[in-house]
């Protein structure tokens, strides 16, 4: 029930002790700010990172070849060897949780290796099959990507990046359809690629240009050699699952030790995606510790000056007993003050600091940063306010508890 | 209508301790008019304050309406005030940021009475005491008697059986005085038990009965 009196009383402790209400609400505002800010940050970091990440295929493993480190079926440790067309097909059939696999290869290194009329730069050359922009996805801004028949034909097409076209072509033009010299072939370009990617091997895709696998291997004499074999896992599957099968079939196929941990090298972003995962959940962890504490330190503020405040009503909440106010009026009245108080000074606290997130929000959505449209959601806002409230109550507590003690008659005869 | 038997209370602090009543007995009739003297310390006051279950006794029984008042809650206590009780100090008591109308309304709200009809019945109650016209000014703005008054509307607001005054006319000019203790006789005759605490020779005469405590002890009672 709507209680005047209760909210007049609340409004005239609050109102005749400005200066101290400020400095004690100030302890909440500043922790609900801090709070906001955090957790904003946090978002803005995860935001950041999953922004990275976004158009990279999580569930996937990329696997290439290293020296051998064991002897095995009379080879010496220390021997070379490498992944082969041969093995893709073997590979397919025998890890059947296989989603997309990818053969690739990366060459070309050498100052001015791509070159149109009298432009030149330097670029990564790669060879991907099509499957390969389902792992690392590209956004085509012309024409198209390497398609099968690029592949079965070997053709010489080409995919270049966005970069690459503009140092060749120019800006805003159209290349598709031109010939572009790579490592002294030429080459039909067929798309302009943008990554959506912030991760990319073999090179930013921008500065890339993507060649036919077959062509490449072909054009440029790399016999049946893959430098690297990227993989998803079908859903439900864990890359892990994948990852072990396919070192399996690549020891048995190349007589390398099953024991020999470091002859296949190899990342699992997956892992590597979880770890980001636990690694933005301890943040959020911290965040909410220390925003708590801090909101817990200004709770502790108001209960002292409520506790002032008790001292210096005692007389007031003499009067009321000797008129008929039992405990709990008394109590309820101590603790709506801590919680107008704390709400007050929190919900300002967070409308400042949601206000000064949209306007970073703002200025980082201008650039080029890392950190991307820090926020708090509707549900931390409430979350926030039922932890202000429940700090409110705490912190009313002991003065509620202060004005207990107090005895009518004592309070009456004191001056 | 109060009954008092054998009622002691002892003050204790670190060092010492103050038998401040040794032994009361006293019996009170509903309508009585009585005055409480004695010099500073002999104990009226914590009798007053023991009789208006403000303050506990340690032996003996004290019978309020037949009920015996002895270790009550506080919440048993704040509604036996509330119902039975009205106080009237020589200090007055008013809320310093409250109005003289809702001073007076204030046991209404701890009756639950709704805001607007607590402060329509603390209008009478004003217009009874002559202020009215200053129902709304704060207490700060008021002479002592003004406030004396508004504090005795306050407490019989609640229409108690009982009135209790602590030295109502202590801070008060003598005309003031007069005043105060016409209405106090006035509110006698409708039926309310009052009793004053007093060191006033001219007030005690006003009640029916004095009575004269030394060092915690009844010395006499006196029917005027």
């Amino acid at each position: 029930m709507f209680d005047l009196d209760r909210w007049q009383e609340i409004w005239y402790t609050i109102k005749h002790n400005k200066s101290r209400s400020v400095m004690t609400a100030f302890g909440v505002f500043w922790g609900m700010f801090m709070l906001v800010c955090m957790v904003g940050a946090g978002s803005a970091l995860k935001n950041g990172m999953e922004s990275t990440i976004d158009g990279f295929a999580t569930n996937s493993c990329f696997v290439y070849d290293q020296q051998t480190t064991e002897p095995y079926k009379g080879f010496k440790k220390g021997r070379n060897w490498s992944i082969q067309n041969e093995d893709i097909p073997l590979l397919l059939k025998g890890v059947p949780e296989i989603q997309y696999l990818a053969p690739v290869l990366f060459g070309g290194q050498g100052a001015n290796n791509v070159v149109r009329k009298d432009k030149s730069g330097t670029f990564n050359i790669k060879g991907n099959y099509p499957s390969y922009n389902k792992i690392e996805e590209n956004k085509l801004i012309y024409g198209r990507y390497i398609n099968d028949i690029d592949i079965a034909e070997k053709r010489k097409t080409c995919v270049i990046g966005e970069r690459v076209s503009e140092v060749l072509f120019g800006k805003n033009v159209n290349p598709v359809g031109q010939n572009v010299k790579v490592m002294g072939i030429y080459f039909q370009v067929i798309g302009v690629a943008r990554s959506i990617s912030q991760v990319n091997l073999g090179g930013r895709g921008e500065e890339s240009v993507v060649l036919p696998f077959t062509t490449m291997q072909q054009a440029f004499n790399m016999g049946t050699k893959v430098h690297f074999i990227a993989a998803t896992a079908i859903p439900g599957v864990r890359v892990k699952v994948i990852e072990e099968k396919i070192n399996q079939i690549l020891k048995k196929q190349h007589n390398i030790a099953p024991s020999d941990k470091a002859a296949i090298g190899g990342f699992n972003i997956e892992e590597q995606f979880t770890m980001f995962l636990y690694l933005g959940i301890g943040i959020a962890v911290l965040i909410w510790i220390v925003g708590a504490g801090t909101l817990f330190a200004g709770g502790i503020g108001v209960s002292n000056i409520m506790l002032v405040t008790v001292r210096e009503r005692t007389k007031e909440i003499g009067i009321r007993r000797a008129l008929g106010a039992t405990p709990r009026t008394i109590i309820r009245q101590i603790i709506s003050e801590s919680i107008v108080l704390t709400l007050m000074a929190g919900i300002a606290g967070l409308m400042l600091g949601v206000g000064l997130l949209s306007l970073v929000g703002l200025v980082l959505s201008q650039t080029d940063s890392f950190f991307q449209e820090p926020q708090i959601s509707f549900a931390v806002a409430i979350v926030s306010l039922v932890i202000l409230l429940v700090i409110g109550i705490l912190a009313g507590l002991v003065p509620a508890n202060r004005a207990m003690t107090i005895k009518p008659i004592e309070a009456i005869r004191e001056e | 209508m109060i009954t008092l038997r054998d009622v002691n209370k002892t003050y204790y602090t670190e060092a010492t301790s103050l038998h401040v009543l040794k032994g009361i007995d006293l019996h009170i009739e509903q309508g009585d008019y009585v005055s409480i003297m004695g010099a500073s310390g002999s104990g009226k006051s914590t009798l007053l304050n023991i009789l208006g279950i403000l303050d506990n006794y340690d032996t003996g029984d004290y019978y309020l309406n037949n009920k015996l008042i002895k270790d009550l809650s506080e919440t048993q206590a704040a509604a036996y005030r509330n119902e039975m009780i009205g106080f009237v100090f020589q200090s007055f008591n008013l809320i310093n940021f409250k109005n003289a109308m809702e001073n007076v309304a204030l046991p209404l709200y701890y009756k639950n009475i709704s805001r607007k009809k607590r402060n329509a019945i603390a209008l009478e109650y004003l217009d009874r005491m002559g202020l009215k016209d200053w129902a709304y000014h704060l207490p700060n703005e008021m002479s002592g008697g003004q406030k004396q008054r508004v504090a005795i509307a306050r407490a019989i607001i609640s229409q108690p059986k009982i009135l209790l005054a602590d030295e109502p006319t202590g801070a008060l000019d003598s005309q003031t005085t007069e005043e105060v203790m016409q209405l106090l006789g006035g509110l006698n005759q409708t039926g309310i038990t009052t009793i004053i605490v007093t060191h006033e020779k001219a007030v005690a005469d006003e009640t029916r009965k004095v009575i004269h405590i030394k060092d915690g002890l009844i010395q006499n009672i006196q029917h005027n």
